[in-house]
């Protein structure tokens, strides 16, 4: 069952926005929640890079994902576009599972 | 000193690149709808998430949790914590917008890294103001085409492996923190967050992993200044 989820993430998502927009509460400026709250989407979105890429269910797992990866990250050096890093990373896994 | 644009000029300027960033979004858009069909959302279930959260870090993660075998309600943990960015940003929007009653509660939905990026980037509050809604609206538009498309794509595609879009959300993560890792810490956060979720994998359930790397990075965030 995935919509009871889904309905609770989308309202905790607009909470959030509209929470900003009309309680400016002061621990919202205070330092350490402005340090804290940038470094979340990195370590999580890391996070993700790292399982998605190098585990399959509760298993690690080291196959064409992780060459994927590697590619997609030369994509970002050369500053490819988002879609671009994206089809790089996707046609990369189909290409190595080819041969 | 160069000239002071015209109010024409300003107005299409912010226009142009409203219009510039939601094609890009667009596009980053049907990748999404992409991987959330790929990952066993229905089409009708993408499309609810990209109405009702419109938020894409968010959006991405809650259907990457679910795609790596985790649970929808440890998606749904995760979406969460990374829609706390966007507290930050309306606060940081209420003395621009000075929205209130319902133009409060639409203004709410719309902000995201995108509209906050082109609304404070401005030189006058007025300019802010114009390209915060018109940034909004176009992506919320070509944001919520993109989903469509992307998930239908899949419908046609026989077998999403075969053509490596289990590979695409990790490609994506990538793309959307490049970013933000050019400082030492945030790598270095990314970094260890990476090497802890993979050392939890195999001792805990599917999604759990996100749950205590966010502990930790709070934890580390909050800490006391020496």
């Amino acid at each position: 069952m995935i919509w009871a989820p889904l309905l609770v993430a989308c309202a905790a998502c607009y909470s959030l926005k509209l929470a900003g927009l009309s309680m400016p509460q002061r621990w919202l400026t205070n330092p350490r929640i402005q340090r804290t709250v940038p470094l979340l989407p990195v370590a999580l979105l890391a996070a993700l890079i790292a399982i998605n890429t190098f585990s399959s269910g509760r298993h690690l797992a080291l196959d064409a994902r992780a060459v994927a990866l590697a590619v997609a990250g030369i994509a970002v050096l050369l500053r490819a576009p988002f879609l671009v890093v994206v089809i790089a990373g996707a046609a990369t896994a189909a290409l190595v599972r080819l041969v | 000193m160069a000239a002071t644009p015209t109010w024409n000029q300003t107005r299409r300027a912010v226009i142009r690149d409203a219009l510039g960033i939601g094609i890009a979004s667009g596009a980053y858009a049907l990748s999404f709808g992409a991987i959330s069909t790929t990952a066993g959302l229905s089409i009708v279930q993408t499309c609810a998430i990209s109405i009702l959260m419109f938020t894409g870090a968010s959006q991405f993660a809650f259907v990457g949790v679910i795609a790596a075998g985790g649970s929808a309600w440890a998606g749904a943990a995760t979406a969460a914590l990374l829609g706390t960015r966007n507290a930050l940003y309306g606060l940081r929007l209420v003395s621009l917008l000075e929205v209130a009653g319902l133009r409060r509660i639409v203004a709410s939905h719309l902000i995201i890294d995108e509209t906050t990026a082109m609304a404070i980037a401005r030189d006058t509050p007025k300019a802010g103001r114009l390209a915060f809604w018109a940034t909004g609206f176009v992506l919320f538009a070509l944001w919520n085409l993109g989903t469509v498309i992307g998930a239908l794509a899949t419908q046609v595609l026989p077998d999403p492996r075969a053509l490596g879009l289990d590979a695409a959300p990790p490609a994506a993560f990538l793309a959307l923190i490049a970013p933000r890792l050019r400082a030492g810490e945030p790598m270095a956060v990314a970094m260890a967050a990476g090497v802890v979720a993979l050392v939890l994998v195999p001792f805990v359930p599917p999604g759990v992993p996100l749950l205590v790397v966010a502990v930790l990075v709070v934890l580390y965030g909050l800490r006391p200044a020496r």
